[in-house]
């Protein structure tokens, strides 16, 4: 962990802010009848949780390797905000390091960082039981900004009704393709599952080794199974699941998946792995995946040309009347309750999941908050990357399945244990479905989920 | 006696009171009330924990007999060199992978069994591997484990047992050389029975330290993403028991086990070889 200390920043005006909280603190006092800095805890009851005295001093903030780009930004707009900025691993692929560390935290009693992102969605599971992630729409964020939130964007941070962190992206997962390669050979981009398929096939016969897909990430399931409406993650409660993964829903998206990879359209390495960067990432033609697929993926990691990567709704099954998509993870934001500056806190937050100026023009991912994903949109269309505009996001951005939520337990975890290594070993999705439905269970129930199957 | 001091203070700072305080967490509960042995019973139930120990279980096995076998051959061939320069370089390179922390020599190896990177990709081509999914399926875990325990670990114990042989009489090794015995002789009916208590040393310590397998399996699951190595072992379980379920008492009740099985596994080797009978 790497600790930056700007220091350019200079003190805030604190008389001003504190003469503010004082005001503030009356009227919670009076309101709700806690003596303001008064009791053994000193804390005071207002917008939705205890708070701690309030202090100047720098605001810590931890981000991944990709947001330090966002905080180092809003070091640069507001010179006056001493920031304390660490950089730590983002929860990258469920490394549950922040929740380590605020079991720690709880325990010495100091220590929480103030604002805190995560590449993780499920982070509300645990950090409100830990008392850790303030309420925010209690008086903190107002109802306005939280409405313009792409519908759903915050289910994920949503507990009981109280929301407990915002979404910094969104990403629901689209059809990407190569548009000059998928000429050449003289393909219509799919509509529909089945369609896809025989995709699938006919690339398999006449064009070998080229793809029309993956299914060798931990996220594999959130791509198709999702997409399928496969019931496999239904989150009913705070601690309550639904497993079911021998619904139709799944079976055909499984079968699907078993017939592409067995004549090899379909890759089992995974995309980030160092096999598929070496000899599949320029064999692409299609590839269903989330919508930070266009810059991290096939621009960021693959180097692929510009003009040829297109995005495309991804596909349905014939029939279907509503359409739907899966979802890859999306980074949220959580506020402390432990803050010393929440007033700070709280502008950083709304600056860093709202304002244009990074979400609109410097994000790399489709921002969560729309009106900011509308300048996003407009941005990567002009860029001149992408060989079609991503319109195909904006409209995925409402799809995504509501059937499958975010638990404590890691799915993608738990794929890539169960599932994986017996992909590897050739066998098949379908075959594998019982056992991946065990494994859930297994999991939710020793954290503690009520399972129903 | 300020040097025993010293000790004593560090020994009760970082060794014996947060023992105590693990046992303390072992038998109560969050709120500090006595529970007995609830949290036993409540992470013997856990799905993953009897896996977790058959997992270190194989593994104690396969890492203690290569242990064994090779850092005795490897010893008996770098004495038998003598003190040519060969046997300094070997001496030297044997340490080698000692000196790199153990977190990092594990780093290396997730470069030697990934065929796309691997400087040995032709051996493990050969060995019927492609892709570093099929290297690091379930069954060749314990072997992974072992080469790589066995790569980091194993270097200082041939160099101690190297000293240990020299500390041989001469006259000894003279008298079984006048009596006619060979290299084969010496070592087994020689050499060997007088390296005993080293050996029991050695395997002491590496049951302790192979009981807590950690690094390795860790670092192979992030390499993995999560594919293998993830809960393998019993001291991963008391890590995710205690971060990721924020049952503290749970994990501090396994790493009481894993506590009483080394220092019983310790007593029963102790015993049996007769390691503190003086000479």
């Amino acid at each position: 962990m790497t600790v930056n200390k700007p220091s350019s920043g200079r003190e805030r005006a604190s008389s001003k802010s504190r003469a503010a909280l004082l005001a503030g603190c009356a009227a919670a006092a009076a309101l709700t009848l806690t003596a303001c800095g008064g009791g053994t805890t000193g804390t005071t009851t207002k917008d939705g949780f205890a708070q701690v005295p309030q202090k100047d001093g720098a605001l810590t903030v931890w981000v991944d390797a990709t947001r330090m780009d966002a905080v180092k930004l809003y070091q640069k707009l507001h010179p006056e905000v001493k920031l304390n900025i660490v950089s730590y691993d983002g929860d990258a692929n469920g490394s549950n390091y922040l929740q380590t560390k605020v079991q720690l935290f709880n325990r010495t009693h100091k220590g929480w960082p103030d604002v805190v992102f995560s590449s993780q969605n499920n982070e509300a599971s645990w950090a409100v039981d830990a008392g850790f992630a303030a309420p925010l729409n209690k008086g903190l964020v107002d109802e306005a900004t939280l409405g313009k939130f792409a519908s759903g964007a915050n289910d994920v941070c949503t507990v009981n009704g109280t929301v407990y962190c915002l979404r910094n992206d969104l990403s629901q997962a689209v059809l990407w393709y190569n548009a000059p390669l998928l000429k050449k050979f003289g393909y219509q981009v799919p509509t529909t599952w089945e369609e896809y398929q025989q995709l699938g096939e006919k690339v398999a016969k006449e064009h070998p080794g080229y793809l029309v897909g993956d299914a060798g990430d931990s996220f594999t399931p959130e791509i198709y199974l999702w997409a399928s409406k496969c019931g496999a993650n239904h989150i009913t409660g705070p601690k309550s699941v639904s497993v079911n993964t021998s619904s139709e829903a799944c079976t055909k998206m499984a079968k699907l998946m078993d017939v592409l990879i067995k004549n090899k359209s379909m890759s089992i390495s995974g995309v980030f792995s160092t096999d598929f960067g070496k000899n599949q990432a320029d064999k692409v033609l299609l590839m269903p995946g989330p919508a930070w697929y266009g810059g991290a993926l096939f621009e960021g990691t693959f180097k692929t040309p510009a003009k040829q990567i297109a995005a495309a709704p991804i596909p349905q099954w014939k029939g279907e009347t509503s359409p739907s998509t899966g979802n890859v993870g999306g980074g949220t934001w959580l506020l402390s309750q432990h803050s010393e500056h929440i007033k700070a806190a709280t502008d950083f937050l709304k600056w860093v999941t709202t304002d244009n100026a990074y979400q609109g023009k410097k994000a790399p991912g489709f921002p969560a908050y729309a009106p900011a994903a509308e300048v996003w949109l407009k941005g990567q269309n002009s860029s001149g990357y992408f060989a079609s505009d991503l319109n195909a996001l904006k409209a995925a951005s409402s799809q995504v399945w509501p059937g499958w939520g975010s638990g404590q337990f890691s799915q993608e975890a738990i794929w890539a244990a169960t599932v994986k290594p017996a992909l590897t070993q050739g066998k098949s999705v379908a075959s594998m479905l019982p056992a991946w439905q065990d494994s859930i269970v297994k999991y939710a129930k020793s954290n503690g989920y009520k399972v129903s199957q | 006696m300020a040097f025993v001091a010293a000790y004593v203070v560090l020994l009760v700072a970082f060794g014996v009171l947060p023992t105590a305080y693990a046992v303390y967490f072992a038998f109560t509960d969050a709120g500090g009330k006595v529970t007995g042995f609830a949290n036993f019973v409540s992470t013997a139930h856990d799905f993953r924990f009897l896996d977790a120990v058959s997992h270190v279980a194989v593994y104690l096995l396969f890492w203690l007999l290569s242990l064994v076998v090779f850092v005795v051959a490897l010893a008996l061939l770098l004495h038998r060199l003598a003190s040519g320069s060969a046997s300094k370089a070997l001496r030297f390179l044997y340490y080698i992978p000692g000196a790199l922390a153990g977190a990092a020599s594990v780093l290396v190896w997730l470069f030697m069994l990934d065929p796309t990177v691997s400087p040995v990709r032709s051996l493990l081509g050969v060995l019927g591997f492609h892709t570093f999914g099929e290297v690091i399926a379930p069954g060749n875990l314990p072997l992974l484990f072992t080469i790589i325990a066995f790569w980091t670990g194993a270097g200082g114990w041939i160099v101690v047992m190297y000293g240990a042989l020299n500390n041989i009489p001469t006259d000894v090794m003279e008298a079984a050389r006048i009596d006619g015995a060979g290299a084969w002789q010496t070592a087994w009916h020689v050499q060997i029975p007088m390296l005993r208590k080293w050996i029991v040393y050695m395997v002491i310590l590496a049951f302790a330290g192979g009981a807590q397998l950690f690094v390795e399996p860790q670092l192979l699951s992030l390499a993995s993403v999560g594919v293998a190595g993830r809960d393998y072992s019993l001291n991963q379980l008391t890590y995710d028991f205690a971060f990721q379920m924020n049952n503290i008492n749970g994990a501090a009740a396994v790493s009481v086990e894993l506590l009483v099985v080394s220092v019983s596994a310790a007593a029963v080797f102790v015993a049996r070889s007769g390691f503190f009978d003086a000479e």
